[in-house]
């Protein structure tokens, strides 16, 4: 199993904070737009540096991406930002026809996705996101997985043209991808190569699976983990390449089990290759108030309950 | 572009006959707003609007860059907009035929994803387009652009939330560079709007979210309508978002369709098509 280590813990949303930050230096279009949550979404570098290219909305999401599809009509490329739930559930209609159906270089950036936001409890812990947001024709969905790939997929959306929604979320976790690194939309990450059973892991849980693949190996099992930062488009190459190798997959989430990263993956084996799939995600229910931490072990999204899950995977091949 | 009143009424003649051809045609559409809007859209387009032209045609670009942008936020009353936009040059009015049909780029509701030159987004669904306006009048201003830009909506329309968020929003970023009409026909699909839902003095209620309200209470009337679009634009550029309350007839120009909601979403049949026409001559040849 492959070493990594980290000398940090950092939260993905100050990630996409240093990206605006680079960003705002680096594209003259980009324009920033929050509903009353800059402290949240850690803006405050961007609007220091760049007062006129940030837009506050208040606390009205529905505008909010109305002007965000209208900035584009003259070349401006707008960043919306807010929490994950009124980034998507609360703007549905708004992001599919003016934004989705209307094909505007929108970037959607949306913090505090799924149960780590923690104690605000299941109103916030938005677990649909990644399925409304997937299933809407040409949009791009990419939830980075630390600090590092989410600071590199925010600089890297800038220069794709099209619809992009990118989660991030709130906690602190281990920094453990590289400072440097290229992000590339659509392309899976290869975090570790092994025999046994694929672990395709977005978001949170890819450092879990790093945690499982290591337990696993300590009972002689050699777990493949590939970090899907791109939920759509899918990178199926990848995803097939691995099962042939293990025959079998764990798939692994923030998010409801329906709808989600689990659901693209079980599409490209139902057409492609049929092999034994398990979800690591939530049962198809809300979230509660709590700590990040006793969330993640009461909703069954913890490196051990990857590791079972990696069992009865291996069992039923 | 530059007409006199009496041209522009012509132009608005041959729209209202395309409108109820085309409603006709298809057997579906929203004849009763289209022809109500008529005189505001030929008025903008061939009179009011500097558009980007080439040899007398418009020429468009998504962008937009140096011209006034018009955005329709009510955009079942496409029929309106398609025939404006056919006979102003953006595509040949031939395709007025396809309006509503199998493959065509002339969909119900207005899109850009059929790429039909003159619309930059889609519409339909009520409530967004003022907010798209917004967003596109602050590009205006961040690009140093001094183009207008003109949004109309409905006045059934006013019932959308998203319509205040943007009405809040447009004053507090001073956004004084960009026209929005509400047509206040009073007619909705379920009936008059003051029994469907009352929206009482939007004048008044625009006015104390920071607005500069004006009225033209003729909306069917060109020089009315000139007039009141000079009064708009001269007072651009003091900080404010200005709102035209345009007081039109629902199915203005066919006297059966006239002042009743019946009209909002109904397609004439042959003998009503016929008597429409008898009603609107035909000044620049039926597509």
């Amino acid at each position: 199993m492959k070493k990594y280590t980290f000398t940090e813990k950092k939260d993905t949303r100050s990630g996409f904070g240093a990206g605006m930050h680079e960003l705002g230096k680096q594209n003259p279009n980009v324009v920033a737009l929050c509903a009353d949550l800059v402290g949240s979404l850690k803006l405050e570098p961007f609007i220091k540096e760049n007062p006129d290219r940030f837009i506050q909305c208040g606390i009205s999401e529905a505008n909010m991406i109305g002007v965000s599809a209208g900035l584009t009509i003259g070349g401006k490329i707008p960043f919306a930002t807010t929490f994950a739930n009124f980034a998507t559930g609360r703007v549905y209609d708004q992001i599919r026809q003016s934004v989705a159906y209307s094909n505007k270089n929108v970037k959607i950036c949306a913090s505090h996705a799924g149960l780590t936001l923690g104690e605000d409890g299941a109103t916030h812990q938005i677990l649909e996101d990644l399925g409304m947001m997937k299933m809407l024709p040409g949009m791009t969905v990419i939830n980075p997985c630390d600090y590092n790939q989410t600071k590199a997929a925010t600089i890297a959306i800038a220069d794709h043209e099209g619809p992009v929604y990118l989660r991030f979320g709130r906690p602190v976790i281990p920094v453990f991808t590289a400072a440097d690194q290229k992000f590339e939309i659509g392309k899976a990450w290869m975090v570790n190569e092994g025999t046994d059973v694929s672990i395709f892991a977005t978001g949170h849980m890819v450092w879990e699976a790093i945690q499982a693949g290591e337990q696993l190996e300590a009972e002689g099992i050699n777990a493949e983990i590939i970090n899907i930062h791109t939920i759509k488009p899918l990178d199926e190459e990848a995803v097939l390449k691995s099962v042939e190798k293990t025959g079998c997959v764990v798939t692994a989430e923030e998010h409801n089990r329906i709808g989600g990263l689990g659901d693209s993956i079980a599409q490209v084996l139902v057409k492609n290759k049929l092999v034994p799939q398990e979800y690591v995600a939530v049962n198809d229910s809300f979230g509660e108030s709590g700590t990040p931490t006793q969330l993640m072990e009461k909703y069954g999204l913890t490196a051990k309950d990857i590791v079972a899950a990696a069992k009865r995977a291996i069992e039923r091949k | 572009m530059k007409m006199e009143i009496e041209q522009l009424e012509k132009v608005a003649s041959q729209v209202r006959r395309d409108i109820v051809r085309m409603v006709h045609s298809c057997q579906s559409g929203h004849p009763g707003g289209s022809l109500g809007c008529t005189d505001l859209l030929v008025a903008l387009y061939f009179e009011r609007m500097m558009l980007n032209e080439q040899d007398g045609k418009p020429v468009f670009d998504m962008n937009g860059t140096g011209e006034d942008l018009f955005f329709l936020s009510n955009g079942h009353i496409s029929p309106v907009w398609y025939s404006t936009l056919a006979r102003r040059g953006y595509f040949p009015v031939e395709e007025l035929a396809t309006f509503r049909k199998l493959d065509s780029r002339l969909q119900g509701h207005p899109t850009t994803h059929e790429h039909l030159e003159g619309i930059r987004i889609a519409s339909g669904s009520l409530g967004q387009g003022l907010s798209v306006a917004l967003g596109a009048a602050m590009a205006k201003k961040l690009n140093k652009d001094k183009g207008i830009i003109y949004v109309l909506m409905g006045d059934g329309e006013q019932q959308e939330g998203q319509v205040w968020e943007a009405a809040s929003f447009a004053p507090h970023h001073e956004v004084d560079n960009l026209i929005a009409f509400i047509d206040l026909n009073g007619q909705q699909i379920d009936g008059p709007t003051v029994k469907v839902m009352n929206n009482r003095d939007l004048g008044k209620k625009y006015e104390a979210f920071g607005w500069e309200v004006i009225s033209i209470e003729e909306g069917n009337d060109m020089a009315a309508i000139l007039k009141g679009l000079y009064e708009a634009k001269s007072r651009l550029g003091h900080g404010r978002p200005i709102l035209v309350l345009l007081h039109t007839g629902m199915g203005f120009g066919v006297d059966f369709m006239m002042g009743s909601h019946k009209w909002h979403g109904v397609a004439p049949n042959d003998e009503q098509l016929a008597a429409a026409l008898g009603q609107l001559e035909e000044t620049l040849g039926d597509y």
